[in-house]
């Protein structure tokens, strides 16, 4: 009795709550709310310092950056610096360097995680399945620089394991780290080694999520397990694919540096350097601010305008995007 | 009951894709185990067994001498208790602000959530770039002291819409609105309520934070100066990546060569073993956030 009361007068407050807000929203809210405004304070403050400073701070691009004046100081310069870029054929390195190890990268670990879901979700034997999860995911925990040192010990000319084993089939040693031909396959096979087992949990977690009766349906109706997983898991993961897949082109420009930094050296620069690690050198190693500005925001709008198209285009083909 | 059913089901041909499936995944065991396993049975072996491609599955000449290497050196040792450092006071930061902002980013009556999401979101799709980043560090006078670690990554915005997606879900609308009724402040309402609630969620920021401030080192690499802060990750890459290893001394050359060769795989063990340790246990909170993070909101 007390509590159906207590409801309606619940009921009735947040009915007068709801039109007092619709008059004047934010004093209501700030008067109930102050603790929780209190509380956002701090975030906002790290946001605006460490995300939105840095964004305007890019004006740095159009300005000959001069220490003693600062950034808003110093003379506006246009276009300079990017024409500069343009202007050295190493741009052009860069870029076909940045876009050949994106795609290669995406072509191989977009795939692969999909595959071993589909594998994994056929299985039914619990202590294989969990095993196998449980060995693939332990990489994605590595460092980057472990990460690097493994690759390097395994695949040194002299002593790597990988050469151990390819001299014991009669074949010669590679150097592969120092050979620019290659590069972009260590890096890539590499990356899928230490993340596919990690990539697959979403695609597993979308398989949970198919409605049993369409497996029900697919037996009655004969299906082999090839056709189910052509009608019913592949169908099922689809949504999921396609976001990953809109995120991974929204990075395609933004190629992780750490990785591919530790794994240059001068016998596979031609091939390893990309825009990340030749703004890091440019800007600050020669200290070249304005210079290595411009490059990088040239980068980070390319990678925005790019995930706004994939975006438009998934959500006009599939009905799945991310806003 | 279903596994008893398709068993009988079975027709020849869906057998042999079974078949398929357990090889391809047994392969992908293999090939992802091997070189872990490689690497503890080499760290084990003598430094001549390592050096001579003698090791291939397991340890050689079982030696410690690797480890004693490792422990040997102060470098090490002074990377290793600054990275556990940064990892506890990294998490510590981290968890708290994101989930300052993240739940009241998850409550329906707080007025301007709509446009504070695109500005914790907008922060993903585009960033200011090293160089403006780095000027903001410099000016605000962080650099080469342990702040600049702490600081400039403290919040990532996929950790936020994690704890929001979490708090929205767990805590339901009702039990706010019936503990505002009872004049109960929103921060005692965060204490007494949403926290106990939230272990699952503080427990996956807190480990998906600290793992990733354990493996960092480009922050490190650009902000420090002084090798007394270098985390560990910055003394493993002058020591794995540069050969930065130990002077050598021309009569034990060889000898020392291989030490340092053999090292290099006790260290790998070694300065992955807090993040492998619990790896096991935790893995479960991982996957977690990975499916809260999965779905949109």
């Amino acid at each position: 009795m007390d509590s159906a009361q207590a409801t309606t007068t619940a009921a009735k407050q947040m009915k007068m709550n709801r039109s007092g807000r619709e008059r004047r929203p934010l004093q209501k809210s700030l008067r109930l709310h102050w603790q929780l405004y209190l509380l956002v304070l701090l975030p906002i403050m790290y946001f605006v310092i460490f995300k939105y400073i840095p964004m305007f701070n890019s004006v740095l691009a159009f300005k000959e950056y001069n220490i003693t004046k600062g950034i808003w100081g110093s003379p506006w310069v246009g276009f300079k610096y990017f024409e500069l870029f343009f202007e050295n054929p190493v741009a052009w390195t860069l870029i076909k360097n940045t876009l050949h190890i994106s795609l290669y990268q995406l072509a191989v670990t977009f795939p692969v995680p999909i595959l071993l879901a589909l594998a994994l979700n056929e299985i039914r034997n619990g202590r294989f399945k969990r095993t196998v999860q449980m060995v693939t995911y332990a990489p994605h925990f590595i460092s980057t620089v472990v990460m690097v040192s493994i690759i390097m010990l395994f695949l040194s000319p002299r002593l790597g394991i990988v050469n151990t084993i390819l001299n014991a089939f009669g074949m010669e040693s590679v150097n592969f780290l120092g050979s620019s031909k290659l590069f972009s396959t260590v890096f890539v096979f590499s990356e899928l080694w230490q993340t596919a087992g990690y990539s697959a949990i979403i695609f597993l977690a979308a398989l949970a999520g198919i409605d049993p009766s369409l497996y029900e349906a697919a037996k009655v109706d004969g299906a082999s397990r090839m056709q189910k997983i052509r009608h019913v898991d592949l169908p099922g993961i689809l949504p999921a694919a396609v976001i990953v897949l809109i995120l991974s082109v929204g990075n395609i420009m933004a190629l992780g540096f750490e990785k591919i930094y530790l794994l240059q050296n001068p016998l596979n620069l031609e091939t390893s350097e990309i825009i990340a690690t030749y703004v890091y050198k440019m800007g600050l190693l020669n200290a070249n601010y304005s210079f290595a500005t411009a490059v990088g925001l040239l980068n980070s709008i390319v990678n925005l305008v790019l995930l706004v198209i994939v975006n438009a285009a998934a959500r006009r083909v599939s009905d799945n995007s991310l806003w | 009951m279903t596994a008893e059913r398709t068993r009988i089901q079975e027709s020849p041909g869906d057998k042999l894709f079974l078949g398929g499936v357990y090889t391809f995944l047994l392969l992908a065991l293999v090939i992802v185990l091997y070189p872990l396993v490689y690497i503890v049975s080499a760290s084990f072996s003598s430094p001549e067994a390592v050096a001579s491609g003698e090791v291939w599955l397991f340890p050689v000449h079982f030696s410690l001498e690797g480890y004693k290497a490792v422990f040997g050196n102060s470098l090490i040792l002074t990377g290793y208790a600054n990275s556990l450092f940064y990892a506890a006071t990294g998490t510590l930061i981290s968890v708290t602000l994101t989930i300052m902002i993240a739940y009241p980013l998850s409550r329906k009556t707080f007025y301007g959530r709509g446009p504070l999401i695109f500005f914790v979101l907008f922060t993903m799709l585009f960033a200011g770039g090293l160089i403006p980043t780095y000027m903001v560090v410099k000016t605000l006078g962080l650099i080469d002291t342990r702040w600049a670690l702490l600081l400039p990554n403290a919040i990532l915005a996929y950790q936020v819409i994690i704890a929001r997606t979490f708090f929205q879900s767990t805590v339901p609308d009702e039990l706010v609105e019936a503990s505002q009724l009872d004049g109960c402040s929103d921060i005692r309402f965060i204490g007494s309520v949403v926290l106990p609630l939230s272990k699952p969620i503080i427990a996956v920021l807190a480990l998906m934070y600290a793992v990733g401030q354990w493996n960092a080192y480009f922050d490190a690499l650009i902000y420090l100066k002084t090798q007394e802060l270098y985390p560990l990750q910055l003394i493993l890459r002058s020591i794995l990546v540069l050969n930065n290893a130990t002077p050598i001394d021309a009569e034990e050359m060889i000898r020392r060569q291989q030490i340092a060769e053999l090292m290099k795989y006790s260290l790998i063990i070694v300065a992955s073993i807090p993040v492998l340790v619990i790896y096991p246990f935790v893995q479960k909170y991982f996957v977690k956030g990975v499916l809260i993070g999965s779905v949109k909101g």
